[in-house]
């Protein structure tokens, strides 16, 4: 205020004549600070609009997959949160060889407990064995990798043992969404939780009984 | 724009650096530090700055909505209940978006209301009121258009009725309505030419008249309940000597509105946010429907004076022109009135009156165009009130360029009632 002489002679602070800079101060900082919470009173509203509405919560509800027609060796691909789920019924070939690409793999005993429930923490990484059930989600930038089944060279690995690669920065994972050292992609592919409703059908989205 | 070597420098080293290259500071300080606006603003000046803050609201709470909003016919109708039901506090958003819409107009009408008190709109700053009446009109289509795009019943059978007013201009009339629908009735295309221009086109417009609004107004200085000019009273500095810094004392001051504002406008939006379906009117809440019109048909308060005075008039032709006329006249009251007292604390007793008529005459036939008018006698007291409203200004010039009014003297210095 030191440029506003003339406002402290139209408007004398008091019988004094002499502003009370703390009184005024405290009243400035607390209306700050009332208007301050209100603003972001206001302001949590339209950041929670951004949160996913009810209907995408609707539509993120579990869906049960029926995986009888799937042959040894193919993948399918379902849907669940829009997201691309694969299911793999795995050859016994494929499964044997998952223990022998280990010291390729950057995790391969799955010590990263946020790429898969714990009652998928195996070797396999899914309940039963042969039956992969993966978000097919490349862990780098989010693109979906494609299914390479053969266990055959590669123009990418000549050492192929079945698996997937990513399209768009060349990460590649093995049979079990695994990622191999010296790609861009940092971690294992995720495993959604999930449950056998029987022996043909798939319930993604919930845990099984008594799994936490 | 360059600064004087002399000119005012922020004390931040970073901030002096940026004033050297854009004296961005040095204007925001000129503009409220340094814009001096006369002591005695009463509650009737709470309105502009009301206005500003409901215009910021409905930019925030419209680019949410939009968000969510699909502006297409088949969809348009389900979107605005996702947003109801399913976006979280979606409901509270389009609320304050739709409670905002009208308190806009109340808060319009009450600072056009404070120009004529005051004379405001007179010389030296009719261009300011004029540059005000193109934001009420900027206001009009867009509050219009807005209501369009819910697709419910009167979304529909509005737009069909205001678009067909354009079918009223001789010759071209039927082709200008069926290029404005894009089609040969309010349609798909219709609502998403509608949905552009309210969320970009008329928004940009706003802002941009807004921005010389204030322009003009920091050009000549705020008037005042005494309706004198400050600028002829100077101190040796320079300053006006009835005349205080806008920031701090009208930011607050303005402030403590703003908080009564706002109470006001939480009840509704908490509360009341259909207003009585005066500010969302219950046939919106059905779906449009091309074949059926609602029983009771009429658009939004804030349009219903002018409305009114259409549906009195019996000629298509002759209500059009009337309607348009009602709003175009309000361009010319600066030259209409002559009188060269300002305040009506100092006019004669004959605008006092005038203006109190003029008044009552808007808010009557507001009340009338937003009835059902099954009752005939409405039809013939809005005819009556539509010849009040044009001979208000008619009495005026007359009353102004013959001299008849008897004012009283005008006080050199602003009077403060304490």
């Amino acid at each position: 205020m030191a440029h506003s002489n003339e406002i402290a002679l139209q408007h004398p602070g008091g019988e004094s004549g002499e502003v009370d800079h703390g009184r005024r101060r405290f009243l400035t900082v607390t209306t700050a600070v009332v208007g301050g919470a209100g603003v972001v009173a206001a302001a949590l509203p339209f950041i929670k609009s951004w949160e996913p509405s009810a209907r995408a919560l609707a539509a993120g509800a579990p869906v049960t997959i029926d995986i009888s027609k799937i042959e040894s060796g193919q993948m399918v691909r379902f849907a669940w949160r829009s997201l691309p789920i694969f299911v793999v019924n795995r050859t016994k070939e494929q499964l044997a060889d998952l223990p022998s690409l280990d010291p390729r793999l950057r995790d391969p005993h799955c010590k990263e407990t946020s790429q898969q429930p714990a009652y998928c923490q195996n070797t396999w990484r899914s309940i039963k064995p042969e039956w992969l059930v993966m978000i097919g989600i490349c862990t780098h930038l989010g693109c979906v990798p494609d299914y390479y089944g053969q266990i055959k060279p590669e123009p990418f690995d000549p050492h192929w043992k079945g698996g997937f690669f990513c399209p768009c920065h060349k990460s590649r994972y093995d049979v079990a969404g695994r990622v191999f050292q010296g790609v861009p992609a940092p971690l294992n592919m995720v495993i959604p939780p999930y449950h056998y409703i029987d022996d043909t059908h798939v319930r993604i989205g919930v845990n099984p009984k008594g799994a936490a | 724009m360059a600064a004087a070597p002399d000119a005012w420098k922020p004390r931040n080293k970073a901030l002096v650096w940026i004033e050297d290259r854009l004296p961005i500071f040095g204007f925001l300080r000129e503009h409220t530090i340094e814009y001096y606006a006369p002591k005695n603003f009463n509650f009737m000046y709470f309105f502009g700055s009301l206005a500003l803050l409901i215009l910021v609201n409905q930019i925030i709470t419209g680019i949410f909505l939009a968000m969510n909003f699909n502006p297409s016919a088949a969809d348009a109708f389900a979107s605005i209940q996702y947003i109801m039901r399913d976006v979280q506090w979606g409901w509270l958003i389009r609320y304050m978006h739709t409670t905002g819409a009208s308190l806009f107009f109340v808060v319009v009408y009450l600072h056009m209301f404070r120009a004529l008190m005051y004379g405001s709109h007179k010389q030296p700053r009719e261009l300011l009121w004029v540059i005000g009446m193109l934001i009420y009109l900027a206001l009009m289509a867009e509050a219009f258009m807005g209501y369009v795009l819910p697709w419910g019943q009167m979304s529909f059978w509005g737009a069909k009725v205001i678009i067909s007013l354009f079918g009223a201009v001789p010759v071209i009339g039927n082709k200008l309505v069926e290029w404005i629908m894009g089609d040969f009735l309010p349609a798909d295309a219709t609502l998403n030419r509608f949905f552009a221009l309210h969320v970009i086109a008329l928004p940009l417009v706003l802002l941009l008249l807004v921005v010389l609004h204030l322009g003009a107004l920091h050009t000549s200085g705020s008037n005042n309940p005494d309706g004198i000019e400050i600028k002829q009273h100077k101190g040796a500095d320079g300053k006006p000597l009835d005349g205080i810094p806008f920031h701090p004392y009208y930011t607050v001051k303005d402030l403590v509105g703003v908080g009564f504002f706002l109470i006001i406008a939480a009840f509704i939006i908490f509360y009341q946010p259909t207003f009585f379906g005066l500010f969302l009117e219950h046939d919106n809440y059905i779906p449009a429907n091309p074949l059926v019109t609602p029983a009771a048909i009429h658009p939004v308060w804030y349009f219903t004076p002018f409305y009114a005075m259409l549906r009195s008039i019996p000629s298509k032709g002759l209500g059009v022109l009337t309607l348009f006329s009602a709003i175009a006249v309000l361009f010319f009251l600066p030259w209409i009135d002559r009188s060269k007292v300002k305040s009506m604390r100092y006019r004669g007793a004959g605008y006092k009156i005038a203006l109190a008529v003029f008044a009552l005459t808007f808010i009557w036939l507001g009340k009338i165009g937003i009835g059902e008018s099954t009752w005939i006698g409405d039809t013939y007291i809005a005819r009556a009130l539509t010849a009040v409203y044009f001979v208000f200004f008619l009495f005026l010039w007359a009353y102004t360029y013959f001299g008849w009014e008897k004012t009283k003297p005008v006080p050199e210095r602003v009077t403060m009632h304490e």
